[in-house]
């Protein structure tokens, strides 16, 4: 068990080292490739512009995904329910994924401002997809045979749903909601490269337009720790909320 | 005996596509009664259980259960026991058998401790937290019994309840199920392609022919086992 654990550390100490040397020796120049120590200075230097931006665009991407799995679960849920509704509102919610984030976010933020609301609306956009898809899935693979047995033990559609088809879809949602999560961070950064005046990804933008690519550098540090802390946060959640999960399968 | 017949099928016929499963049963249970369904795989012993449950309508024919002919009449009296236990590892045992009483609307509270009534009596005592992966098979068919019991209804429908079990714990279970029948008399059909099985647990065995399936024969399960044996190894001949 230890050994894998081991193993990722190994692999990023070997790479970090391989970059520095690389870095110094060839002595290229940090707006071309900032050496990890320099990224570690600007961590250091800028940690209060960076913890403030962290906490902008972490609040961006924790609404947008809670938002996303609202509505998400919700959708999936309607559209399990009503044939009709899926029939006609399923193929244009997969057409939807085709349209790129990059162009709609300008867009929302000329209807909803430079404010929160525009980035939220991106990041539940992205985020909304994977959870309705994922717990749709969930909902519409039950074994018919335990409908069956549940419509001669006296249960209604409702029942149903709450005591069978809802927790059957729990694992497919939690997947869902893992890939969201995934997504949140980068959601959240084009959200800002669209129209932000604060967050990681304005700084990344103004650090890049000053050829800073430490602070760039740190920033990516920064949003890829954000990523992992919500998905590590869903994966605990998952194994708190269905432990049988694992041990049913 | 038994003045009432709980359930009556008269001609009852069933195709899916162009494959004819039942071609026209007929047979009636008294109230009370234990009858076995026996015959080939594919005889359409299931079929005929899904249409007397009221999960689905016969293509030709007549079915009565409790005096309804309509699904939902029948649905209303019958509840199902499948081959496969289908507990949900998101619930305890305790709780996988109180499914019909929630869904009836009992509190769960109450639901629960009227599971664990039964469950002494089934001899489940002591497992009521157990997750379906801690029970054994034969475990897992008596909880999954306990379940179509609390549905309070008054015909079981039993398909293949030991099927998946091995030939020791299927011998225990069906001593166990004697006992239980014994204890809590309902109107049972019990599906099995085991004639043994069927002679020991039921009052009457009717045997089915392969598909379609048609009445082959009727045996007396109180009556001498060998002879009655020996006419169903003929009839499915």
């Amino acid at each position: 068990m230890t050994r894998p654990r081991i193993g990722w550390a190994v692999a990023l100490l070997a790479i970090l080292a391989a970059w520095q040397a690389w870095v110094r020796l060839r002595d290229v120049p940090d707006y071309l490739l900032p050496a990890p120590t320099d990224i570690l200075a600007a961590l250091r230097d800028d940690r209060g512009r960076l913890a403030s931006d962290a906490a902008q665009t972490a609040w961006e991407m924790l609404a947008g995904f809670a938002a996303a799995l609202a509505f998400g679960l919700a959708s999936a849920a309607a559209l399990h329910f009503s044939a009709t509704l899926r029939r006609a509102v399923y193929p244009l919610l997969v057409a939807s994924q085709s349209v790129p984030v990059v162009a709609i976010a300008p867009v929302l933020v000329i209807y909803l401002g430079f404010g929160l609301a525009p980035k939220v609306a991106i990041v539940a956009l992205v985020c909304f997809f994977p959870v309705t898809v994922n717990a749709l899935d969930g909902l519409r693979s039950v074994d018919p045979e335990y409908l069956r047995v549940m419509r001669t033990l006296r249960g209604s559609r409702l029942s149903t749903f709450r005591r069978v088809e809802l927790p059957w879809a729990l694992p497919a949602a939690f997947s869902g909601a893992r890939v969201a999560a995934s997504y949140a961070a980068v959601a959240a950064l084009f959200a800002e490269y669209a129209g932000g005046s604060s967050g990681l990804g304005e700084t990344m933008q103004t650090a890049t337009a000053q050829l800073d690519a430490p602070l760039v550098g740190a920033a990516v540090v920064v949003l890829a720790a954000l990523a992992l802390a919500l998905f590590a946060a869903v994966s605990l959640v998952e194994r708190l909320t269905i432990p049988w999960a694992r041990r049913a399968a | 005996m038994h003045a009432v017949s709980e359930i009556v099928v008269a001609d009852a016929a069933k195709a899916y596509g162009d494959v004819a499963v039942l071609g026209g049963v007929s047979l009636e249970v008294p109230s009370g009664g234990t009858v076995g369904l026996v015959g080939r795989s594919g005889c359409g012993k299931s079929t005929l259980l899904r249409l007397i449950a009221g999960l689905e309508a016969p293509d030709r024919g007549r079915i009565a259960v409790a005096g309804a002919e309509d699904e939902a009449g029948r649905l209303a009296s019958c509840a199902l026991m499948p081959q496969a236990d289908l507990l949900m590892p998101w619930r305890d045992a305790l709780g996988n058998a109180s499914v019909p009483l929630e869904n009836a609307g009992v509190g769960r509270r109450e639901a629960r401790a009227r599971a664990a009534e039964l469950f002494a009596e089934l001899g489940l005592a002591g497992f009521e937290e157990a997750r379906s992966w801690e029970l054994s098979g034969g475990m897992r068919q008596r909880v999954a019994f306990a379940r179509t019991l609390l549905a309070e209804k008054p015909v079981l429908l039993l398909d293949e309840p030991f099927g998946a079990l091995d030939a020791i714990t299927r011998i225990e279970m069906q001593e166990w199920l004697a006992g239980a029948l014994a204890a809590l008399p309902r109107t049972a059909v019990l599906v099995t392609h085991d004639i043994d099985e069927a002679l020991r647990l039921c009052d009457r065995v009717v045997v089915l022919t392969a598909r379609p399936g048609r009445v082959a024969c009727e045996l007396d399960g109180a009556g001498p086992a060998e002879p009655a044996r020996e006419q169903a190894v003929e009839a499915l001949r």
